[in-house]
């Protein structure tokens, strides 16, 4: 188990009620964040449409997270 | 420069502080907020940003335009925060050598930004819903996320 805290943004934080968390969490990559928040974020959709970062970095749904980590989910974004 | 802002954005400020004796070009977009989306009528808005990861993001942004379409000087402003109708919620101007360069590099920004930069709007409707709006790109794959009541 890793600890993972997670960042909630815009609708996903409207629905977790919290900006963020920390998790003890089975996780290897971003991936496996998203699904096993899922229940907090709300999102139904794939993770594909959202983005991700690490540590205040951009990551992709494949970057591996250790303990420690700070994994922030981007609903799908609507600037302009 | 990439920036956010919760004040009003100043067009004609911004705008002149692009002056460059050798621009023969100056191009501005001003996205305003509207009135109406998706059939529902809007009555105000309001942008939430993640701010370290937006500026990083769009001075990255900033920086392939200019590689793509050489200019001068260039500068982006995103209001957050709360905005009434008829405000400007974003601002990109550029100063180039040449016309094409300044219109092609807005473009380009702008493109970019929308659909880039971690920036979320919420809409509140005359009819007391609100709802969070997708990104240009999901909705033209035909995604919803539905109103809030």
């Amino acid at each position: 188990m890793k600890n993972v805290t997670v960042c909630y943004f815009a609708m996903f934080r409207e629905h977790a009620g919290v900006a963020e968390e920390t998790l003890s969490l089975d996780v290897d990559t971003t991936a496996d964040v998203f699904e096993q928040t899922r229940d907090r974020h709300g999102s139904a959709e794939p993770n594909g449409h959202c983005k991700v970062a690490v540590n205040d970095r951009l990551a992709d749904w494949n970057t591996p997270v250790s303990d420690g980590d700070t994994v922030l989910l981007f609903p799908p974004v609507a600037g302009g | 420069m990439m920036e956010l802002t919760d004040a009003a954005i100043e067009t004609a400020s911004l705008q002149a502080s692009l002056a460059n004796p050798a621009a023969g070009g100056y191009c501005a977009f001003e996205g305003w907020v509207r009135n109406e989306n998706e059939g529902h009528e809007v009555e105000r808005l309001e942008y939430e940003a993640y701010e370290p990861l937006c500026i990083r993001e769009g001075e990255k942004v900033i920086a392939e335009a200019r590689a793509k379409f050489p200019f001068l000087e260039a500068r982006c402003v995103h209001r957050v925060g709360r905005l009434e109708l008829g405000e400007c919620a974003v601002w990109i101007g550029v100063a180039a050598k040449h016309r094409d360069e300044a219109f092609r590099a807005c473009r380009y920004i702008i493109d970019e930004i929308k659909v880039r930069l971690p920036i979320w709007k919420k809409e509140h409707y005359v009819n007391g819903d609100s709802g969070w709006v997708n990104c240009e790109r999901c909705a033209s794959h035909g995604m919803k996320h539905g109103i809030e009541k």
